[in-house]
């Protein structure tokens, strides 16, 4: 009976170390993570974001008069969200015409962004967020998040916190951060979260499949882990826009030696 | 109490500035006692207060700025006027001629929908919607020309210390430009080549805006296109 058992908790171990997500990531390890703003031209503020093998592109525009006018709102501006897959982001070819699912992850994208935003300042009038998704591999919401967080930053709307977002869930029992398309189908749960980083508020929860009252905690404590990761990311991003440049001239400047003209100008206007 | 940058950082929204008890400047918010920014820009600590110059804004009419709009629709007695802010702003028959409106007079004959205006704002009502003037020199529609966008919040930069930048454009280009706080800007020349030379000056402006030194590089860099023409 002991050399049984013995050889069991062998296999067992064994078995642990070979034990890898469908991808070879760490349990609490992201996707390959990259944001570029700036990059709709047309646009008051955009982003591009891919996440792992998502890719997604995001333009913000307004705040702006809202039209229909009986939709805005006398005393706060409004936020609209519109989430779209493209026909050729998923295999087989989906669509172009907005789903059900759609309509609600636009509508959860818009309540997870809304606590961000100082939109008692524009009365009547409406800013308006696009995500398009390009290609789509898991977690399109969150990522969606993430590319609207750095938009409405470029865009240069005021922000009480910048909106970072990541899932975790449980696949092949184990609790794991950012699933992708296979393991969010394969997998047994599937916990999306948004988190303003610097506040230290969740604007975004949901759950999908089954799971124990441990199991979520842990889970949620994962993602918002995530989250934090995601905003040094979301960060570099905005600084990455303007940080090229600042180098360059400070090297041009050190020999011309220039008496540097203060930012703080007077607003005067030329006759 | 205590500096949590160097002033010129970069900073994004959610960025705490300053603990303790100072001054909010512009494009800063205060929470639970702390100062922290709301916007991406570049942090300036002065003696009582910290502020945040903002590198994308949008534009926030005040009372005073010049506006370049663009005509949007008619109604009784009024213009309602296109100026990139949150809200439209309203032209008034009264502030566009130096007459009262009476049913039988046409409005189109003053301004017509698509019509071009530099308009002063004189003043943002109850709702603060802002209310445009056309009465006073160098305003009223505009006949010829172009338009061209920048962010709002770089507009200073453009205009430089009292009016340092745009006056050295004016003396280099020779072309009549009218800047628009809303961020439009007018560029009318006396041939393409000039304006095309505006354009360039004017982008090399937005990019760099956050730099120090900006305006002698201009004008070098000015020279430097004009003398590869010739």
């Amino acid at each position: 009976m002991s050399k049984k058992t013995k050889k069991k908790t062998t296999k067992r171990k064994s078995s642990k170390k070979k034990w890898a997500r469908v991808d070879g990531r760490k349990p609490d390890e992201l996707r390959p993570l990259n944001i570029e703003s700036g990059v709709i031209p047309n646009a008051d503020g955009s982003a591009y974001i891919e996440m792992g093998r998502n890719k997604i592109i995001v333009g913000v525009y307004g705040p702006r008069e809202m039209h229909p006018k009986r939709f805005s709102k006398p005393n706060r501006g409004v936020l609209r969200c519109r989430y779209h897959m493209a026909p050729f982001s998923v295999d087989p070819r989906r669509s172009p015409a907005p789903s059900r699912r759609d309509q609600e992850i636009s509508m959860v994208i818009t309540d997870a962004i809304e606590p961000a935003l100082f939109l008692e300042r524009y009365p009547r009038s409406v800013i308006d967020v696009y995500a398009e998704i390009i290609e789509a591999d898991g977690g399109t919401r969150c990522a969606s998040i993430n590319a609207a967080a750095v938009a409405l930053a470029d865009a240069g709307i005021p922000m009480k916190d910048l909106v970072s977002s990541c899932a975790a869930g449980k696949y092949d029992g184990k609790i794991v951060l950012d699933l992708g398309d296979y393991e969010d189908k394969k997998g047994e749960s599937d916990v999306p979260v948004a988190y303003l980083p610097k506040i230290g508020e969740v604007t975004l929860l949901q759950m999908e499949g089954i799971m124990t009252q441990e199991e979520t905690e842990k889970c949620i404590e994962l993602a918002i882990e995530g989250c934090k990761q995601v905003y040094e990311a979301q960060k570099e991003a905005l600084k990455k826009k303007y940080g090229m440049v600042e180098e360059a001239e400070e090297k041009a400047e050190e020999k011309e030696q220039e008496t540097g003209e203060e930012e703080t100008v007077e607003e005067e206007e030329e006759e | 109490m205590s500096v949590k940058f160097e002033t010129r950082d970069i900073v994004v929204p959610g960025d705490l500035l300053y603990e303790g008890r100072i001054r909010t400047g512009e494009n800063t918010f205060r929470r639970e006692g702390n100062v922290y920014s709301n916007k991406v820009g570049l942090v300036n600590y002065s003696k009582d207060r910290v502020s945040v110059i903002a590198l994308e804004g949008t534009y926030t009419p005040l009372v005073g700025d010049l506006v370049v709009g663009m005509v949007s629709d008619i109604e009784l007695g009024q213009w309602v006027v296109d100026i990139g802010a949150s809200t439209d702003a309203i032209l008034t028959v009264n502030d566009a001629i130096n007459k009262s409106f009476r049913t039988n007079f046409d409005m189109t004959m003053v301004l017509d929908v698509g019509d071009v205006v530099v308009a002063k704002i004189v003043d943002l009502d109850r709702r603060r919607t802002p209310i445009l003037s056309i009465v006073g020199r160098e305003l009223g529609k505009v006949h010829e020309g172009f338009i061209m966008k920048i962010t709002p919040s770089k507009i200073p930069r453009l205009i430089g210390k009292k009016g340092s930048m745009i006056n050295m454009i004016l003396r280099e280009t020779r072309c009549q430009i009218t800047i628009g706080q809303n961020g439009r800007i007018l560029i009318n020349g006396r041939n393409r080549d000039d304006e095309e030379l505006v354009v360039k000056v004017i982008h090399k402006i937005e990019t760099e805006a956050h730099t120090s030194g900006l305006t002698n590089r201009i004008q070098e860099y000015l020279r430097k296109i004009k003398e590869d023409r010739k």
